[in-house]
């Protein structure tokens, strides 16, 4: 309880600074057109009824705080999540391609850091290609991909999906490449009197001491996935999902509707890290970790 | 040295060199020893004597680069495949994520036997080391000397005659030590083991051995070897009596002597 209060006060106080650091550049930022208006409406409002106004035109240049809220409350909770207004129903779009992704991508990025960690010649040869492969702009590479897929009949949740798994299997490898050589030098040399065999070696003492890099590096690509499935969704033509969203908000100067799925998309992530941080914590307690 | 029971552990003219970057390092040189069965060998001196070195070597954790050594009549690889020695290690080394009955299953599950065999096997080592009715806790949950006795356990566990101990309670307090101490000598009467264990506590040795091997530093090499006159049974107030006092000033004369308390 202790903890819990003890981590409260400090992320409310910075929530609460943003907020008013948010509304202090609301004011700024809409003001120009604002007066804009007020000028050719010949008008000429006190300095209270001015700020009002600039924090609450339906296309502002950034929205209010309260704009947000009211716009992201109204598409998540008062619309049918079959709606494709929903926020809920376009996250879950974006939320099962990152899903798929991450999967895909855990498992590549761990198949890849056990070819690494047991064959010379990978690791000489590979983590070079697999840095470089990082240092891509994801944003030119995604439409690439989808479009290649397209041209041999894949669409849908696959190509998106790969976007995601091309970013979430690179910590994922370096995380379990860490992992599967983190064992003691004693712990090797242990396995090496009982005369174990690699095979034996590698489920019995290097897997088990890999877990903690695992869920470590699995918190990182799973953020990395969902950043992939928006980004995915910006080449498709703009069905559905946050990053359709993002984009038609764009297109219709929509700010308000950005802003509020970008929130939707925080959401999501701030969610996926934590369930992954908790399924960490659950194998932990079962491997008999010891409680905090 | 000891003609009539047969070596366990025979080695002569071994050499070990190591190639580090300030040049060649000579670990051991020249060093003839023999364990037969049954006895309880320690090798003493100061650090980087190359007492754990030989230890290494024995274990087949350390390739000998001149002379013989052979473990049970085998080359010391040969004799690790056919797990001829049970290793403890100066840390329990004992795996986090297992509990004490599944640490000392752990060499048990790399042998291939079976879950009847096994959990007969765990439950009588244990007992040996006094740890029954801790099978279920975790390594963290049991103080330092436990999980150093746990370790044991493990390293009995396969039932190999040859027990190699590298400094094993170096890193617990005396009062615990002391404890320990008991309790190996009267584990060693009952499972009748060749154990060689390294150490460098005069009166551990002292207390403990049969032999007592003085070894030297720059180069590495064995410079004396003690018998021990003492009784098989030892109580732990045997350290005040002149006839340990007098091994224990032998042993201190072979470490002077071997230039040990030189700067």
């Amino acid at each position: 309880m202790d903890t819990f209060r003890d981590k409260l006060v400090p992320v409310t106080s910075i929530l609460a600074g943003v907020i008013v650091l948010w509304y202090v550049f609301a004011v700024i930022l809409n003001a120009p057109f604002q007066r804009d208006l007020d000028t050719r409406a010949n008008e000429t409002p006190g300095a209270v009824e001015f700020i009002g106004k600039t924090l609450s035109q339906p296309k502002p240049t950034l929205p209010a705080p309260h704009q947000v809220a009211v716009n992201f409350f109204e598409n998540t909770f008062l619309r049918p999540i079959t709606s494709n207004r929903s926020l809920v129903y376009n996250a879950w779009v974006t939320l099962s391609s990152t899903l798929l992704g991450f999967a895909f991508g855990t498992a590549l990025g761990i198949v890849i850091a056990v070819g690494i960690v047991h064959v010379a010649t990978l690791d000489r040869s590979l983590m070079p290609w697999i840095i470089a492969s990082q240092t891509i702009p994801i944003l030119a590479v995604a439409p690439m991909i989808i479009v290649v897929l397209a041209a041999i009949g894949i669409t849908g949740l696959i190509p998106k999906a790969m976007i995601s798994t091309y970013l979430s299997f690179f910590p994922v490898t370096v995380g379990m490449v860490k992992g599967l050589r983190s064992p003691e030098i004693m712990h090797l040399d242990l396995m090496h009197t009982y005369n174990a065999s690699r095979t034996q070696t590698f489920w019995k003492l290097r897997v088990p001491a890999s877990v903690p890099f695992l869920f470590t590096s699995m918190k990182v690509a799973v953020a990395a996935s969902l950043v992939g499935a928006i980004v995915g969704e910006l080449p498709t033509g703009a069905v559905a999902g946050i990053g359709a969203k993002l984009l038609a908000g764009a297109y219709y100067s929509q700010s308000i509707d950005i802003w509020s799925a970008l929130v939707a998309g925080s959401i999501v992530a701030a969610l996926l890290v934590m369930v992954v941080g908790i399924a960490g914590r659950i194998v932990d307690r079962a491997m008999g970790g010891r409680p905090a | 040295m000891t003609g009539s029971s047969p070596a366990v552990v025979s080695a002569s003219k071994l050499g070990l060199t190591f190639q580090t970057n300030d040049g060649p390092v000579q670990a051991l040189s020249n060093v003839d020893l023999t364990i037969g069965k049954g006895e309880f060998v320690s090798l003493i001196g100061p650090s980087g004597c190359g007492k754990t070195t030989l230890l290494r070597v024995i274990a087949d954790l350390e390739k000998p680069t001149s002379g013989m050594i052979s473990v049970n009549g085998m080359t010391p690889e040969q004799a690790r495949e056919k797990r001829a020695y049970g290793y403890v290690f100066q840390a329990a080394a004992l795996f986090p994520w297992r509990t004490i009955e599944r640490n000392v299953a752990l060499p048990l599950e790399i042998m291939g036997l079976s879950k009847t065999e096994q959990a007969e096997r765990i439950k009588r080592t244990l007992d040996l080391v006094n740890l029954t009715g801790f099978e279920k806790k975790y390594p963290w949950q049991l103080s330092g000397g436990m999980q150093q006795r746990a370790s044991i356990a493990r390293a009995l566990a396969f039932d190999a005659d040859l027990l190699l101990m590298d400094e094993p309670f170096g890193a617990l307090d005396e009062i615990v030590r002391d404890h320990l101490n008991e309790q190996l000598l009267q584990l060693w009467g009952r499972t009748n083991k060749t154990i060689c264990f390294v150490t460098h506590s005069i009166p551990e040795a002292v207390y403990l051995s049969t032999r007592i091997v003085v070894m030297s530093p720059r180069p590495g090499r064995v410079s004396d070897i003690i018998e021990s006159t003492l009784p098989k049974e030892r109580p732990l107030d045997i350290r005040e009596t002149p006839e340990f006092l007098a091994i224990a000033a032998r042993v201190r004369d072979g470490l002077r002597a071997g230039h040990s308390y030189d700067d």
